[in-house]
């Protein structure tokens, strides 16, 4: 197969200004005191994306990502070593594609077309797909100034997929806009996938990227770290993750002691740990059983303590919370070291690294010590259901003639 | 898989001016529909829209008329028309890169966001001050008709030649300060500020040969302004060889027009080769910079 996106050696480095003269005024007063250090973005990075594939980039904020990919768009110039792109390239970045303010969203879609290469009677065959997929029909002489940011993302996407380009590129945009303009881009880009087009997609959500891609690519600090099947992206992808997760030697009672409660260090957490069903894997499947087993210590004797534990899935939702008290669990007094195991019998989650934070305080909610989601455990669920959690469900074909939703 | 002539694209910190001017010619569209944007968004939310384009020239016009003509006495007969035919070199001038300057700063939504080759952006600014100076010939050439004036018929071929000098050289002073405004937001001031007092110092309200007197006859010194030859080609091409004795210099004629010409084509063509090298080696980081 031929490479639509060729990496190769790309190295880019930004320059992080102490203190940035940006007058000339200043320039000549300071003149050759203008201080900064190199900042390594992207490191000898090589990578072929193959015409008709589409690729996910995951990393966390910062890793570099969202820069390779303004360098696939030419956005940015490369420090060192080159990108070469074969064939009609457009891109969708953070908040939409380029406009101008001042002008009306017609003469956007206009003069974005002209910046993709097209000619003005190319445009005018595809204004109204665009003008209808972005569902601007009345707002569409309007200067753009005056969209809201939903208009303004809609407009970008909708010209970036009807100017027929063989190669896109999205940042993260397909996580904005409502859900029902959601699903919309999610179909076209599935028929881009069909049409065998190249799409290249930033994300740092490892579940869509499994769900759409053939392949991916993960980066850490600027390097790739893994290329290639999308499960075996992700897990490495998670794994480091995981490790960039935990805390330093004495990094987390550094952080807990800002929030300084009366009670504080009475009771210490010392470990926490997740016990995965299956010892051999590192992640838990859907139904299997975990253990979260916690380690706490008490120099003095302390008679009123409660453990809590919270769930949080990756967008930062609580998932499930409780602690002993709810549970209606008394634990006495506490004394030198012991452990508090929280056992999931049957966890009802799908896909996705969670985060757990591990509380310990009174009865009256005052802290001896708390873990912000310095835990995580995966869920490597096995089959394609997509989503949060588990739900039972069972599914069977009606008879001919029964309408069983109005049978009753 | 067959291999389609697709539009295939490097990006390197390398670019080679060939390179650039190909990539400029392939966006001619582009540089069109700017052009045409410009000048829509300029008039956009005034109430006398495109009329403004020539109040304002018109403006300086009449001030000119009664501060010149009228109050100190100039003695430069229809000067209207000998203001005109230099003022019009100068307008198009000023506001090219006036324009220009701030061009790559204004589309920075643009920068940030897509690519295309940025020299098009200070060119767009270029583009559409021609337009106005088509419109203020216009006005002039209407006048020249009407007072049936003595053009300079000799020195009118000339004019192609002195108008492509003339954008060339806008062009890349534009193309050098749009970029350098990028990392010195000051510099659309400063450009202000040199091109007034550059507009004093080039023969425009006042005829070439006072400035040659005040010189002591160096006019060497008066033709290192690259614009002072320009706008003496319209001039005489223009207002042509009026009055008694004549405003333009009586014993010049095309060939030392043409002389002139071909020095500021060379200085003009060295210009522009360093402000695309400047260019191409800056835009790199602009996206970074904005």
């Amino acid at each position: 197969m031929a490479a639509a996106i060729e990496v190769d050696q790309l190295t880019k480095q930004f320059k992080l200004y102490k203190e940035k003269p940006s007058s000339l005024k200043e320039r000549i007063l300071r003149f050759r005191r203008v201080r900064w250090e190199p900042f390594t973005a992207l490191d000898d990075i090589r990578m072929d994306i193959e015409a008709g594939t589409t690729v996910g980039l995951l990393g966390h904020n910062g890793s570099g990502k969202s820069t390779l990919l303004k360098c696939m768009a030419g956005i940015l110039q490369p420090t060192s070593g080159c990108v070469r792109t074969v064939g009609r390239m457009a891109a969708l970045l953070e908040l939409g594609a380029g406009f101008h303010p001042e002008l009306s969203g017609r003469e956007n879609v206009y003069l974005n077309g002209s910046i993709l290469g097209l000619k003005k009677v190319e445009v005018d065959r595809v204004f109204d797909d665009i003008v209808g997929f972005a569902e601007l029909e009345q707002f569409i002489d309007t200067p753009v100034k005056h969209y809201s940011s939903g208009m303004y993302i809609r407009l970008g996407f909708a010209v970036a997929i009807n100017v027929d380009p063989e190669i896109l590129l999205v940042d993260e945009v397909l996580s904005v806009g409502d859900e029902a303009f959601q699903r919309k881009c999610i179909d076209k880009v599935r028929a881009f996938q069909a049409e065998g087009r190249t799409i290249v997609v930033v994300s740092h959500a490892a579940d869509m990227v499994r769900q759409m891609c053939d392949k991916a690519a993960a980066l850490e600090h600027g390097k790739l770290v893994a290329n290639g099947d999308p499960n075996e992206v992700i897990r490495e992808f998670r794994e480091r993750l995981l490790k960039s997760a935990m805390p330093a030697e004495d990094m987390s009672p550094e952080l807990a002691r800002s929030e300084m409660s009366p009670m504080w260090g009475r009771v210490k957490i010392t470990d926490a740990r997740v016990v995965y069903a299956d010892e051999d894997r590192d992640a838990v499947a859907p139904g299997e059983s975990m253990q979260v087993v916690i380690s706490l210590e008490a120099p003095d004797p302390v008679s009123d303590v409660v453990v809590a534990i919270a769930v949080y899935g990756s967008m930062g939702w609580l998932v499930f919370g409780t602690n002993t008290q709810v549970h209606g669990m008394d634990l006495g007094t506490i004394e030198g070291h012991r452990t508090v195991t929280f056992d999931f019998p049957d966890v009802p989650l799908l896909d996705g690294t969670y985060a757990l934070t591990i509380g310990v305080h009174t009865l009256g909610g005052l802290v001896y010590d708390s873990w912000e989601q310095l835990r995580r455990f995966e869920v490597a669920a096995p089959g394609r259901d997509i989503g949060l959690v588990r739900m039972p469900v069972s599914i069977r074909l009606n008879e001919p003639g029964v309408d069983a939703g109005r049978s009753q | 898989m067959a291999e389609i002539a697709a539009p295939g694209r490097t990006f390197t910190h390398r670019t080679t001016m060939v390179g650039q001017i190909r990539e400029i010619a392939a966006h001619h569209e582009l540089l069109l529909n700017l052009v045409r944007l410009e000048l829509k968004a300029k008039y956009k939310a005034s109430a006398l829209g495109f009329a403004w384009s020539l109040l304002n020239p018109a403006m300086y016009l009449v001030v000119f008329y009664i501060a010149f003509d009228v109050i100190l006495g100039g003695g430069i007969p229809r000067f209207p028309i000998y203001l005109l035919s230099g003022l019009l070199v100068w307008n198009f001038f000023t506001a090219a890169l006036n324009s220009g300057t701030g061009s790559v700063v204004a589309g920075s939504g643009l920068v940030k966001k897509v690519w295309f080759p940025r020299e098009i952006l200070p060119l767009a600014s270029v583009g559409a001050a021609l337009v106005h100076f088509f419109l203020q010939l216009l006005v002039l050439i209407g006048a020249l008709v009407l007072l049936r004036h003595p053009v300079g018929w000799a020195e009118l071929p000339l004019l192609p030649l002195a108008l492509a000098d003339l954008i060339l050289l806008a062009a890349g002073l534009a193309l050098l300060f749009s970029v350098a405004n990028v990392y010195l937001r000051d510099m659309a001031h400063f450009v202000e500020l040199a091109l007034l007092a550059w507009f004093w110092v080039t023969p425009i309200v006042y005829p070439f040969t006072q400035l040659n007197k005040a010189l002591r006859g160096h006019s060497i010194i008066a033709l290192a302004n690259p614009v002072t030859p320009l706008v003496l080609t319209f001039q005489r091409a223009l207002y042509g060889e009026f009055g008694k004795p004549p405003v333009m210099p009586p014993n010049l004629h095309f060939t030392w027009y043409l002389r002139n010409l071909a020095l500021v084509t060379v200085a003009v063509f060295v210009l522009l080769a360093i402000a695309l090298r400047v260019f191409g080696r800056l835009e790199g980081n602009l996206a970074e910079e904005l």
